[in-house]
């Protein structure tokens, strides 16, 4: 008689330590080896869409830092107001393109450290925890001493930024930077040096490029897989155009090759802030200070390379002071889905580490 | 001006001596008399473990407490990621519509006694901003009854120190052993 065996259904989430949020997942197990994952969505769903058609232009600066990705407020603001600026013909001085660059790469380090550190904790290496969190707390407050926030900035404004620099901020960003090249080495050193590390995430959780493409990746996950794209690049936007800086793209697609991408994006993040401060120029912040801001009929796309991959903002004005319509293409949402075909094939125990290495933050997913 | 001689290293640290002190003039010299109650108050109150129940953006100030330089660790709060394991739940962030049932059910899965902690204007409220919105909830106070809120958006760090201090009063100062089990 043969033996009968069946599939087991794991139900991992929404309240669970290692699901970066409140993602729940369905998991259908052959013995230990996933034969598939079904995602389920929407416990953080909070219409940011629908909410900012009832909300002003200026409102909604404060609602992209909190109902879209949380962990990249600058970012969301920014994806929004290239959107508003677009339908808008508002322009922006060099200053406050300068600015923006910087924050937005600042907040790139944070969300980056955050990672790194929740992965870590995943994996079982406490410690990156504790030392990525050390060096977030001191960009945290570079930002409050020049926002005023550490999470939610509200900072840009239509036409450029709320306020102009406090004095010695620049001088204080660059000694950070300084520091923080040698602290990315030792993270790595801290994870590459340990072999059980290594062994969990080397050659796991495969995406090969045309199924990243297939499954709409972006971000470190599609260039992990040998995808070169950057929106910093292919459109660039602010002051990255005038700027320096290179893609980290690999080929292997596992999960040692996205955390490899990440430090390195780290370590140009910094290079573009020092050159942005070097080049920062004196002039306005902001080319008018409206109270009320009214756009014209018309629409926008705007594409922005967020921390975690191609954020878009599809806005539709029909010339009242709210938008008729916003659409968010959140990184996050497609990334979740080409994290399906990373975990078919993969044992249990990898579910952590491949969903780990993705980076999703649910906020962006559910929107 | 004269060198002055630097002060005497203390042997011991303050209130070490103090404790020390006391137990010396006791006759038998290590018998303490207290209320049961006030010992077993004031031994739950310094070892809370919370169900860390992260929703959205208070979850990250949240870890941030646990990290290096707030180190909610030293005063005996340790994370857990299991309700069986928890005296209290910090529920920090957002919770929709679709999450309520879940945020019931882990905290009916709690041992008594059980404490839960609202962090953050939406788990209060519903938040400053999510007043006229048809997924979420307008605070965790309608599924499950909450002791300490913590407003802000998000609050910091210290703001849920803070709140945590506030529960260990409040905990300090029940009267355990003759208190009424709620529903």
């Amino acid at each position: 008689m043969a033996l009968r065996t069946e599939e087991l259904m794991l139900n991992m989430g929404p309240q669970h330590p290692s699901t970066h949020g409140v993602l729940r997942l369905v998991v259908t197990l052959d013995g230990e080896n996933i034969v598939d994952v079904v995602p389920d969505i929407g416990y953080l769903h909070s219409s940011v869409e629908k909410m900012m058609e009832y909300r002003t232009y200026l409102q909604n600066v404060a609602l992209a830092d909190r109902g879209m990705d949380y962990l990249t407020a600058l970012a969301n603001e920014e994806g929004y107001l290239l959107a508003v600026e677009r339908v808008g013909r508002i322009e922006v001085p060099p200053r406050a393109r300068y600015l923006r660059t910087i924050m937005l790469e600042l907040q790139r380090l944070s969300s980056h450290l955050v990672w790194l550190g929740t992965w870590g904790i995943d994996l079982g290496a406490t410690t990156v925890f504790l030392y990525c969190f050390r060096e977030r707390e001191r960009i945290l407050d570079l930002f409050e001493q020049a926002t005023g926030g550490r999470l939610h900035h509200v900072y840009f404004r239509p036409g450029g930024v709320y306020e102009d620099l406090p004095d010695g901020w620049t001088d204080r960003v660059l000694a950070f930077c300084d520091e923080f090249l040698g602290r990315v080495d030792e993270y790595h050193e801290l994870l590459t040096g340990n072999p059980i590390f290594l062994a969990r995430v080397q050659g796991v959780g495969v995406l090969p490029r045309d199924r990243a493409i297939a499954m709409g990746a972006c971000g470190p996950v599609a260039r992990a897989s040998g995808v070169d794209f950057d929106v910093r690049k292919a459109f660039p936007y602010e002051a990255y155009g005038e700027l320096a800086f290179d893609v980290p793209v690999f080929q292997e697609g596992d999960c040692f090759a996205r955390y490899r991408v990440r430090m390195e994006e780290m370590r140009q993040s910094v290079r573009i802030i020092q050159q942005a401060i070097a080049k920062l120029p004196d002039g306005e912040i902001r080319s008018k200070v409206q109270v009320n801001v009214k756009l014209p009929r018309g629409e926008a796309y705007a594409r922005t390379e967020s921390p975690r991959g191609d954020l878009g903002v599809y806005l539709v004005s029909e010339g009242e002071d709210a938008p008729y319509r916003v659409k968010i293409r959140a990184p996050s949402f497609s990334n979740l889905f080409a994290l399906t075909e990373m975990m078919r094939g993969w044992k249990v125990a990898d579910v952590i580490a491949i969903l780990g290495s993705v980076d999703i933050v649910l906020s962006d997913v559910d929107r | 001006m004269s060198a002055q001689a630097p002060p005497p290293i203390p042997t011991r640290i303050a209130p070490i001596q103090t404790a020390v002190d006391i137990l010396d003039s006791l006759p038998g010299g290590s018998v303490v008399l207290s209320k049961v109650e006030y010992l077993l108050n004031w031994s739950r109150a310094a070892s809370l473990w919370p169900l860390t129940f992260g929703l959205a953006c208070c979850a990250i100030e949240m870890m941030a407490a646990w990290a290096g330089r707030f180190d909610l660790d030293r005063m005996g709060v340790i994370p857990r990621a299991t309700p069986r394991q928890a005296d209290c739940m910090i529920v920090a962030g957002r919770c929709t519509i679709k999450m309520a049932p879940i945020v019931r059910r882990l905290w009916e899965q709690m041992p008594e006694p059980k404490y839960v902690i609202s962090m953050g204007s939406c788990a209060t409220c519903g938040g400053p901003f999510y007043y006229d919105n048809y997924s979420i909830l307008k605070g965790i106070d309608q599924v499950v009854p909450v002791d300490v809120y913590v407003p802000g958006c998000p609050p910091r760090p210290e703001a849920l120190i803070e709140g945590l201090l506030k529960l260990q009063e409040k905990i300090k100062a029940e009267p355990f052993l003759r208190r009424a089990v709620p529903a």
